[in-house]
């Protein structure tokens, strides 16, 4: 196995224990923008696909790139765009009187 | 010299942005918080994406600013959706995760500066496997919830052997591809037998599992990207792909426990056909009905009222009436609260965001073991559009379908009230013999129709 895999598996396990510990804390309240949220930052794939598309090496890998540039910042924008909305709407009663 | 200066900027904000996005969850922990979780993410979302344009690989933006301004353009206004489109909207968004994950592996393939060895061959095969289907399984299941597809499941027989098979067969392709890497034919075969599965999988499943569906789909999104990160050597993606999937994995354990089935279950079982054996004894029960003003009347004298709103309730837009009768029973004195299944709704969570559109404040949503103990002591429990879920059979019949469940135990209240269009069962057929007890009333109507005399009833005679 290449050593470049074995840190990697490092930082994977870490990371998902990290995920695990993180989100068991979310209030079930929450769990709807809790997917957009993390849709939004699972959405980070756009570097990928920005040196993708950047370095255009044949028209194939271009457009692959550029394609998932648009899905992927599509899905940063509006993820965290909708997850502001709907955490805004989230009042607690006091400061709903106030 | 400089060029090894930037890389290490480089590196320096993917780090910065991964604290970030760890923060950024971490905030989401109290509704407080919440928003500066999204602040967080922004910035380093931000932070990375400004960074990867200054990468001396960038040297054709012309290929990377319009797609930018494309997905800017498609993503706003999929940020600006209703509440009540948020589970489609959340299933498209899987899509393009696993879209944009599938098409780097491919263009990593195909990019081809050194011959892959095998065991890169095995990463981007896996990835681009998971990427496919969970983009064209994705798809399906926005269309269900968009009813653009049928909501129902969709079988035939030997279904799970035919699916199966091609599962099978995209997995063996991509051996095939490992044991040969020049076999480069192969290669678009394996994508479209994936992309082919996808359909396969969700399709047979009916839109009552679509919370576990999504948050299933939301976890291969989010692996496709950890692995995409492996075979791009790029740590960054790798975190947030486990980060994002770890979410959905939980998301889908708390979902499947919350309807007590197996991800085998959901995925295979294809619910709601168990039950027609069952049709056969019918005998004639008596449920009890009432009026508007009957309704009004016996809320009126409460103490303590539960309402427990299902999907129902979010189709026939009734929340703002809901709403409406929070205000004048809370101005009476009347102690209102809701009561949340963790299924309630089309995705984790989809009720407590409709509730909180409709200006109800979230400390009076109960999560379901929380409110449980409370039923004995409640005057009204007050049902709006929610039917499985409140069904004592799961609790006392071991031949219903549902039975283990976790429910609410609405049955303990003192007087129980369903609003509800007919005696037509709920999405699985079954009965529900809560309909039949004594405390209970049967409100018939539209949902949004019948809470808005409540209220006219309860603000009209004062």
């Amino acid at each position: 196995m290449p050593p470049d895999f074995i840190s990697n598996l490092y930082v994977f396990i870490l990371a998902g224990f990290v995920g695990f510990e993180v989100i068991k804390r979310v209030s079930p309240l929450l769990h709807t923008p809790l997917m957009s949220l993390t849709n939004a930052l699972d959405a980070i794939v756009v570097v990928a696909a920005i040196i993708i598309a950047g370095r255009h090496e044949t028209p194939l890998t271009t457009a692959l790139g550029a394609i998932a540039v648009a899905a992927s910042f599509s899905n940063m924008v509006g993820g965290f765009l909708i997850t502001d909305r709907m955490l805004r709407m989230f009042k607690s009663g006091r400061s709903k009187q106030s | 010299m400089t060029g090894f200066a930037l890389q290490q900027y480089l590196d320096f904000a993917y780090i910065v942005a991964v604290v970030l996005f760890i923060l950024s969850l971490r905030f989401l922990s109290s509704p407080a918080s919440a928003r500066w979780g999204v602040l967080a993410g922004e910035i380093g979302a931000a932070m990375a994406v400004v960074a990867t344009l200054f990468n001396p690989e960038v040297a054709h933006y012309k290929w990377v600013l319009i797609p930018l301004i494309i997905g800017a353009g498609v993503g706003i206004p999929l940020g600006l959706v209703q509440m009540t489109a948020v589970p489609q909207r959340t299933a498209l968004s899987h899509a393009f995760g696993a879209l944009s994950a599938a098409m780097i592996g491919i263009a990593e393939y195909y990019v081809g500066t050194a011959p892959v060895t095998r065991f890169e061959m095995g990463e981007i095969a896996l990835e681009v496997i998971i990427g496919s289907l969970t983009f064209t399984g994705s798809l399906i299941a926005a269309g269900k919830l968009q009813e653009i597809l049928p909501q129902r499941p969709i079988v035939y027989r030997g279904q799970n052997i035919v699916s199966l098979s091609v599962l099978g067969g995209a997995l063996g392709l991509a051996v095939a591809l490992v044991v040969n890497p020049a076999h480069a034919i192969l290669f678009p075969i394996m994508v479209i037998v994936a992309l082919f599965f996808g359909v396969l999988l969700v399709t047979p499943i009916g839109g009552a599992d679509m919370p576990t569906v999504i948050s299933l789909l939301n976890s291969y999104a989010g692996f496709s990207a950890a692995l995409l990160g492996f075979v791009l050597d790029s740590k960054v993606l790798v975190v947030a792909g486990a980060l994002d999937g770890s979410s959905g994995f939980i998301l889908s354990v708390i979902m499947c426990k919350a309807m007590n089935r197996s991800f085998t279950n959901v995925m295979f079982g294809a619910f709601g056909q168990v039950q027609a054996s069952k049709g056969g004894v019918k005998e004639e029960r008596v449920v009890r009905s009432a009026t508007p003003e009957d309704a009004a009347s016996i809320l009126a004298i409460a103490n303590k009222v539960v309402i427990v709103p299902g999907y129902g309730m979010a189709v026939a837009q009734a929340q703002h009436k809901v709403r409406e009768l929070y205000d004048v029973l809370t101005k009476k004195g009347v102690d209102v609260r809701f009561a949340i299944h963790p299924v309630a709704g089309r995705m984790p969570g989809h009720m407590n965001v409709l509730l909180a559109e409709a200006d109800i404040p979230y400390d009076k949503l109960i999560e379901m073991d929380e409110i449980n103990g409370d039923f004995p002591q409640t005057d009204v429990a007050l049902i709006i559009g929610a039917n499985d879920v409140t069904n004592p059979a799961a609790r006392t019949d071991q031949s219903s379908p549902i039975f283990g469940m976790p429910i609410l135990d609405v049955d303990k209240a003192h007087t129980v009230m369903v609003i509800k269009r007919s005696m037509n069962p709920g999405f699985a057929g079954i009965d529900n013999p809560l309909y039949y007890l004594d405390q209970t009333l049967m409100l018939f109507g539209d949902a949004k129709q019948f809470v808005s005399g409540i209220v006219r009833e309860l603000s009209g005679g004062h």
